[in-house]
């Protein structure tokens, strides 16, 4: 973490698809992500260590394997990581291994379905990145690798209810196989454990239980697991799956910072450790993306796979693994923290979970501010109650007509309404998760479930209760105004704007991520 | 006295026609209307009465005539020159005797209810459609005593309401003005006859999604119609299209469920009847869709948003249009036409009832005299025009003339 002083060089925001460099107030805070750690010298040797050596009360993976046996691949989908990684993605490497295994055991009835719960499918050349060219041949072309249908009343199964009335329904082919393996990427804190299976091959009757405003505002913050309602009742929802005798072999793999390849090796480093060559870069690549058409900035920037390396694999019982893969996480992108800010500032990036290859529309871009980086926190949030968040970002009013249909619905009719989640849950939820049309485009096209939109603004809700305002630099001012936000034209507007509701002399601290960092609050 | 006088003049027509792709209304100086010199008309027989105009309303069909885009339709049941006007309160100086046959004294106000039909032309007996009391249908528009013409302000004979040396009216065309009502209030109960007309005409049945394109006069007063008129009786909902916000506003006060701009419109109606979409059009949709504009593209938009069986309304005058028809005919579409005014059936516990009274009675209750936006006095014509041209993007609804000889425009 930076204290701001006269001789601190301006701070690098993200924009979007652009760069912004602020000179911040002396006396500001700046938290920046922690060094990319040691990468695994040998994946493939770890995993095999993991496969073979499982934690918590699990056999060794060879161990569970027969002949005769039914036998599932569950896999993270399009929204972990980000950005994408090199090939080859993680999950290429931990399936291999699986499946060589179950070879070796005999084993026929391999299917591998897509955890995407109700996200988006899964394009081919998407799919043939995440598994390699060699495992979708061999399954894709024989209906063995499927995309998890939400709204498929006949591949579902009802498990029963938790003793909190919760539905849990998942996907019958991952609950009647004789073993479940689950393969996870750990990008955040709140990926994985028992959420993996609730959530990634569960059914909209069983996710609206814990994706509501109200669990949302009682998760402080969802990111730090034993203070989330939702993951208090996924883990209600992973113990009933286990005792309804679906056997999950949970791998979950951790990454470590290094996000970005070296064209773009400022974005890893503090501004006043850039070298000639880092400012060269910046210089070379802000110029250009300034005169580059947005559309075609993005595509640029989708094009970027990372350098991610794997830190870490572990494998056997849910609970176990997830214990370690977390302490992992935090020990990747863990910073402490002293003390709450009245402003908190952040610049967003042209990329969340849910616009990969996409566009991020004025909800994903609430929600990659108030519900990700607001809850990147342990303890309490970095800003205190009643601040103010200051989000740098253009906000245009564009969508993916493929990807968000509903969204776009969601954007003009629901939130010129209200923004209110609680309002928005009670008025429109139902209709839009019952809506033919989304279903029809869930189901067949590559679109966002109808009620995905209402998820990212129950995303928000924490961070729109704890809140005295939120502004978005550089934001259209329509799109801003439908979200209920103010707009400000430079950083020093919107500070001017943030001290009318924080007061004079505000502290102000700013979140320096990607790569990502979780503050632990003292 | 000073009117403003429509003449058949083809070169004028022509320059007017050029400039009105600049904008609507932007021939009015060079088109062609003259502000001219003119006298009263002369009244058509006893039965008839002389009216001094209070306000007299701009009509989208008005502007359509100056503009050069009205049909060829219209040729032969127009008389040249004529002094345009229909929508027209004013005040009966020396007296006369309503539509219901009750004598209204001197100084007495009164709204035209303009139609030329049998009885104004003095045909016996009337024809089928006037017989009826379908009188906006009448058959005999270019027959009988009179010039021909299928409106006040749009016959030779009988003067409009743009005009200080007045117009006269049928007995069976005056309609008394309630005490009550401001002039305002009785200026926009011609528009608002032809929205109660339209909105009976939709054939509504109970939870049905009901569409209004377009957020003008026409449009606005529809949605009150429907709010007040059908919703009584039978529940619906209301799905609108406004361009501008002050649209938006005024379309949600009266009654419209959701509104939204145009371009949002399919989109609504698609998530409040559940449809599917396929190639741009909604697979089902609204069971019926008021046009209120008229174009081509009003009319595209309508049947890409209607349910098979489902209802089109044209509200709005069109002209000649280019519409693909091939969806009217698979999905057994019906094209219904809401032209004026007459009798409505079913319109009350005794039978039927009067458009017009209906209206007078919906401008009280939805108080539908605000949406005058904007008077100017005759002399100022070119500027009334084009304001109304662009009444929308100008934050107005309907723009009239002021007759009352007040200086400047109302706000």
């Amino acid at each position: 973490m930076l204290e701001v002083d006269r001789s601190t060089p301006p701070t690098l925001y993200w924009h979007g698809e652009r760069f912004r460099l602020e000179r911040l107030p002396e006396g500001s805070r700046v938290i920046y992500a922690p060094e990319p750690i040691d990468p695994l010298e040998d994946p493939s040797a770890a995993i095999r260590r993991a496969l073979q050596s499982p934690l918590g009360d699990k056999d060794p993976l060879p161990a569970l394997l027969r002949a005769g046996m039914k036998l599932t691949i569950a896999f993270d989908d399009i929204s972990l990581p980000l950005p994408p990684m090199e090939r080859p993605d993680i999950r290429q490497l931990v399936i291999e291994q699986v499946l060589d295994m179950a070879a070796e055991a005999g084993v026929d009835d391999v299917e591998l379905i897509v955890a995407l719960a109700l996200h988006r499918r899964m394009t081919e050349p998407e799919l043939r990145h995440a598994l390699g060219d060699r495992i979708y041949d061999a399954f894709a072309p024989n209906g063995l690798l499927t995309q998890h249908d939400a709204e498929d009343p006949d591949a579902l199964v009802h498990l029963g209810q938790t003793d909190h009335g919760e539905d849990v329904e998942i996907n019958k082919r991952a609950a009647e196989s004789d073993l479940l393996v689950y393969v996870n990427i750990n990008l955040v804190a709140m990926d994985g454990g028992h959420k993996s299976v609730a959530t990634g091959l569960a059914s909209y009757k069983s996710l609206r239980h814990h994706h509501n405003p109200q669990t949302m505002r009682q998760s402080r913050s969802f990111m730090d697991q034993h203070h989330s309602e939702l993951h208090t009742s996924n883990w209600r929802m992973g113990r009933l799956i286990a005792d309804s005798g679906v056997n999950v072999f949970q791998i979950e793999t951790n990454l470590n910072n290094d996000a970005f390849p070296p064209a773009f090796s400022f974005l890893q480093k503090r501004e006043w450790e850039w070298s000639v060559k880092d400012r060269l870069a910046y210089l070379g690549v802000s110029k250009a993306l300034d005169r580059t058409p947005a559309k075609y900035a993005r595509q640029i920037f989708h094009s970027v796979k990372a350098p991610h390396r794997m830190t870490a694999v572990q494998a056997g019982e849910v609970e176990a693994v997830h214990a370690v893969t977390t302490d992992n996480v935090w020990r990747q992108q863990g910073v402490t923290v002293d003390g709450q800010t009245d402003i908190l500032s952040m610049g967003l990036p042209y990329i969340s979970p849910y616009n990969v290859n996409s566009i991020l529309n004025p909800i994903l871009v609430a929600c990659l501010g108030l519900g990700y980086f607001f809850n990147m926190y342990r303890g309490k949030p970095l800003v205190r109650e009643g601040g103010v968040v200051i989000m740098s970002h253009p906000t245009p009013w564009e969508f993916n007509p493929v990807h968000h249909p509903s969204y776009i619905d969601f954007f003009e009719q629901v939130l010129s309404e209200t923004t209110d989640p609680i309002e928005v849950a009670k008025g429109f939820e139902e209709s839009f998760a019952t809506d033919p049309w989304y279903i029809h485009l869930y189901r067949t096209g590559h679109a966002y479930h109808g009620v995905h939109p209402f998820y990212m603004w129950y995303w928000c809700a924490h961070a729109l209760q704890h809140l005295g305002g939120v502004i978005i630099v550089g934001g259209d001012p329509a799109a801003v105004h439908r979200l209920g936000f103010r707009v400000a034209s430079t950083m020093a507007d919107a500070l001017e704007m943030a001290q009318d509701i924080v007061g004079p002399s505000p502290t102000l601290t700013h979140v320096h991520t990607p790569p990502i960092l979780m503050s632990d609050v003292q | 006295m000073k009117a403003l006088v429509f003449e058949r003049n083809l070169p004028r027509f022509a320059a007017s026609r050029v400039a009105s792709v600049f904008g609507s209304g932007r021939g009015a100086g060079i088109g062609p209307l003259q502000f001219l010199d003119a006298l009263p008309p002369e009244v058509p027989g006893d039965d008839w009465f002389h009216l001094r105009p209070l306000l007299s309303g701009i009509c989208g069909s008005d502007l359509a005539t100056l503009d050069g885009r009205s049909s060829r339709y219209f040729e032969d049941i127009v008389s040249f020159p004529f002094i345009p006007g229909h929508e027209v309160v004013g005040v009966l100086d020396d007296g006369g005797v309503d539509h219901a046959g009750t004598a209204l004294p001197p100084g007495a106000r009164a709204v035209v209810e303009p139609v030329l039909g049998c009885a104004p032309r003095h045909i016996q007996p009337p024809c089928p459609q006037c017989g009826a009391g379908h009188y906006g249908l009448c058959e005999y528009l270019a027959f009988g005593d009179l010039s021909p013409g299928l409106q006040t302000g749009f016959c030779a004979d009988t003067g409009g309401g743009w005009s200080a040396a007045g117009l006269v009216a049928h007995t069976s065309q005056l309609h008394s003005v309630p005490e009550q009502f401001t002039d305002e209030d009785a200026v926009i109960v011609e528009p608002t006859a032809c929205a109660v007309h339209a909105a009976l005409s939709g054939g509504i049945e109970p939870d049905d999604t009901v569409a209004v394109v377009g957020a003008g006069t026409l449009g606005l007063a529809t949605i009150a119609a429907l709010h007040h008129l059908v919703r009584p009786t039978t529940a619906c909902t209301v799905v609108a299209g406004a361009k501008h916000p002050h649209q938006r506003r005024v379309a949600e006060s009266l009654g419209a469920d959701t509104v939204v701009p145009p371009d949002q419109l399919a989109r609504a109606v698609r998530r409040q009847a559940g449809s599917l979409v396929l190639a741009g059009r909604l697979t089902g949709g609204a069971d019926v869709v008021f046009d209120c504009v008229g174009s081509s593209e009003s009319l595209t938009q309508s049947l890409a948003m209607v349910r098979p069986r489902g209802r089109v309304v044209v509200v709005g005058m069109p002209a000649k249009v280019s519409v693909d028809l091939a969806p009217l005919w698979h999905r057994e579409l019906t094209l219904i036409g809401a032209y004026a005014y007459g009798t409505e059936s079913g319109a009350s516990p005794t039978g039927e009832r009067r458009t017009f009274e209906m209206a007078i009675d919906l401008v009280a209750e939805a108080d539908l005299g605000s949406l005058v936006s904007a008077a100017y006095p005759l002399d100022r014509y070119e500027e009334a025009i084009v304001h109304a041209g662009a009444a929308g993007r100008r934050g107005a609804v309907k723009v009239v003339f002021d007759l009352r000889h007040r200086k400047g425009p109302k706000r």
